[in-house]
């Protein structure tokens, strides 16, 4: 019932984002749109999904998307008048997608393929092999952790395009005296008490995604929620201070070579590439370890490449 | 015992679920930006920690109980901010609260009152 109700707000929400001009209004129809479709996520049980998506679709990108905005103007140029070939190519592109879906295995489907083929080797065998109590992250991160190096490099190739193409001003050394919003005092006491207990959810997040929702991805979008909060509230270039912007893109490809390191060196212990039993006697602390190390270079790369990202952005800023 | 415990429970989600609503139908029925803010955070911050305490009531002493105690001082203590902040720039951005001017009091007639 309740997946039908989310169902249709996503729905409407689509619809009302196609619809506006403005797109301030867009964008936190967007920020719903994510926060409406980890609940869903949530509805069907995908906790660690629901978390990363809460958190990089609801949270990060809406400030990157308002951060945009900044340089972009607010509204929307009237409407180009209707033009037939674009309307056909992309009604005929969802018409087809539709019909693809008409073969697929119903949602929850016991004989989908899914469900069949390596799953349940990994529901029956995760404790004696893995021994993390989060399938998902024994999943992620050891059985298919070449899946997850891939995705740590595309990361952080993101990441460096974004600085190729816009790069980060760096603002002076000394401590700016101006501020974006001076007289904001409520703010900045709250703000000021609350980004140790974020910083600290993050390493929560960090270290206790082998036991339950978390890991490296979502705890790396935390921590720099967090920086970027102090940014926002503080004025420009105070977290700059704190995290260097030359630093960065150093921080993003030490998370890679750490990931590449630990399956470096379970291959050189006679294992294959990422078989994390080989890192200690016990092949199940191995695992442990392995897991920790990968996920904290999962984690630092996402912080370093998201807080490079939004540096990019705000750096414009000031510029224009 | 457990019988009072549910209907507390129960008694939180209503009045919890009733300020949702009000403050649903403030935001959308409020005249100007300052009082739909108001409408908005002031019962989103009673709403919430009521939810989170039926909730809490529900589950009884637990791990879980414990982490919806911490969400719920995060959000006492981030909604009013966030309402406050956004009135506060709505002010410096020069938005001026809608004040009702009402013609039929004038300030004489006012002042000779006692």
């Amino acid at each position: 019932m309740i997946d039908i109700v989310l169902l249709g707000f996503l729905l409407l929400t689509a619809i009302a984002a196609v619809c506006l001009r403005d797109l301030f209004a867009v964008v936190m129809l967007f920020g719903i749109y994510s926060f409406l479709a980890a609940g869903l996520f949530m509805v069907l049980d995908a906790v660690d999904v629901a978390f990363t998506e809460a958190a990089v679709g609801a949270g990060i990108t809406t400030v990157l998307m308002l951060a945009t905005l900044r340089l972009t103007g607010r509204f929307e140029r009237s409407p180009r008048p209707l033009r037939l070939l674009p309307l056909l190519v992309v009604a005929m592109t969802g018409a087809a997608l539709i019909y693809g879906t008409l073969d697929a295995p119903l949602l929850g489907d016991v004989q989908a393929p899914a469900q069949q083929h390596v799953a349940p080797r990994y529901i029956e065998r995760t404790m004696a092999e893995v021994g993390t109590p989060n399938m998902v992250t024994a999943v992620l991160a050891s059985y298919r952790g070449y899946d997850t190096l891939g995705e740590t490099v595309v990361i952080f190739t993101a990441g460096l395009a974004v600085l190729l193409l816009l790069g980060i001003t760096e603002v002076p050394a000394i401590r700016p005296g101006r501020r974006v919003i001076d007289d904001q005092v409520v703010l900045h006491v709250i703000v000021k008490a609350l980004i140790p207990f974020i910083l600290l959810f993050g390493a929560y997040v960090q270290f206790h995604g082998d036991y339950g929702a978390g890991g490296g991805f979502q705890a790396g979008v935390i921590v720099a929620t967090g920086l970027v909060l102090y940014d926002l509230v503080f004025g420009d270039g105070d977290a700059q201070l704190v995290v260097p912007p030359a630093w960065l893109p150093r921080i993003a490809a030490f998370g890679v070579l750490v990931y590449g390191a630990v399956g470096l060196l379970s291959l050189l212990q006679g294992k294959a590439l990422l078989d994390y039993s080989a890192l200690a006697e016990i092949p199940l602390s191995g695992q442990h370890l392995g897991i920790m190390l990968v996920e904290l270079g999962v984690g630092i790369t996402v912080f370093a490449v998201v807080l490079a990202i939004f540096y990019a952005f705000s750096g414009r800023r000031r510029q224009s | 015992m457990s019988d009072a415990i549910a209907l507390i429970s129960g008694l939180c989600f209503a009045v919890g679920g009733f300020l949702c609503i009000t403050g649903g139908v403030g935001l959308l029925r409020f005249p100007d930006f300052f009082s739909r803010i108001h409408a908005a955070g002031v019962t989103e911050t009673l709403a919430a920690p009521l939810l989170l305490g039926g909730v809490m009531l529900q589950l009884g002493w637990s791990q879980d109980s414990f982490k919806l105690l911490l969400v719920m001082v995060f959000v006492l203590a981030t909604n009013p901010t966030a309402a406050h902040a956004m009135a506060k720039a709505a002010l410096d951005g020069g938005l001026r609260p809608q004040v009702e001017h009402d013609d039929t009091i004038d300030l004489e007639d006012r002042s000779s009152k006692p």
